[in-house]
């Protein structure tokens, strides 16, 4: 329980909380206990900014990728190809 | 034999989305850039025996992909280079010279530097994805990009959560030194 409670937590916790946030999924707590690691770890400043880009660049509606039913499709045709040629 | 050996069956999971990506900054319409990264994968199934191991699977599927995406502008401006003038630039009259193909800007033949610059976004985060090991790239795709539960994720791979989010922390952090470069 204390472990669970400690306000200054190790930075690979800290990068935890981090990977977490960006998707959404970090606790109350745990964004706190993120943001007060912030304040005096230069390295996780680094890469939390780093990550934020990252999950922005990944974001951008230029990236797409296609939908799992388009590719399923080709997938049963490529196969259908392959039976082909054999 | 040969150092890069050729799988079909593996095609569309590992490159269809690069494949797809840089197709659709070249044509800039989703249908037909499926389409032709469909023939892409049929033509390379044909000529699989042609493949000599030289370059990487994705190498060799890009340059067919690059004729294919030549082949429909081809198509598409038919009608119109009826009424062109046509000029020959081969004089000589032994050579044929195929115009379009020797003209046409190539970024992925120069060298690996160059090639990243000249990318776009999507086809640069494929590119990156691509270097990751394999179920880091799978992971990182379908959590980051297509959205999943940790716990569907946990579940398909059969991992733990505190697992997947080792997995994902590794994936991110190569991630960024991938791009770090050129998109930061």
């Amino acid at each position: 329980m204390s472990k669970e409670n400690k306000i200054f937590v190790s930075c690979e916790d800290a990068n935890h909380f981090c990977d977490k946030n960006e998707y959404q999924e970090a606790s109350f707590w745990e964004k706190i206990k993120l943001s007060i690691h912030l304040i005096y770890c230069k390295a996780c400043r680094k890469y939390s900014t780093n990550n934020s880009k990252l999950s922005k660049l990944v974001k951008d509606p230029k990236v797409i990728s296609m939908n799992q039913s388009a590719k399923d499709s080709m997938k049963e045709q490529l196969k259908k190809k392959m039976l082909e040629q054999e | 034999m040969s150092t890069n050996t050729i799988d079909p069956n593996s095609w569309i999971d590992k490159y269809s989305d690069y494949l797809f990506n840089y197709t659709i900054v070249r044509v800039d319409d989703k249908e037909i850039a499926q389409d032709l990264v469909q023939e892409t994968f049929f033509a390379g199934l044909k000529s699989m025996k042609n493949f000599k191991g030289e370059a990487s699977e994705r190498t060799w599927l890009i340059s067919i992909l690059k004729r294919k995406i030549i082949d429909h502008y081809r198509k598409i401006n038919s009608n119109k280079g009826k009424a062109e003038v046509r000029i020959n630039y081969v004089n000589d009259g032994e050579t044929e010279g195929d115009w379009l193909e020797e003209r046409v800007a190539d970024p992925f033949d120069q060298n690996a530097e160059n090639e990243i610059e000249n990318e776009e976004l999507g086809v640069a985060i494929y590119n990156c994805i691509d270097k990751l090991p394999e179920k880091q790239a799978r992971i990182f795709k379908m959590k980051t990009i297509e959205g999943f539960d940790t716990e569907a994720i946990c579940n398909e791979f059969d991992i733990t959560a505190s697992n997947l989010w080792v997995i994902i922390h590794r994936a991110r952090t190569a991630m960024a030194e991938c791009l770090e470069k050129n998109w930061f």
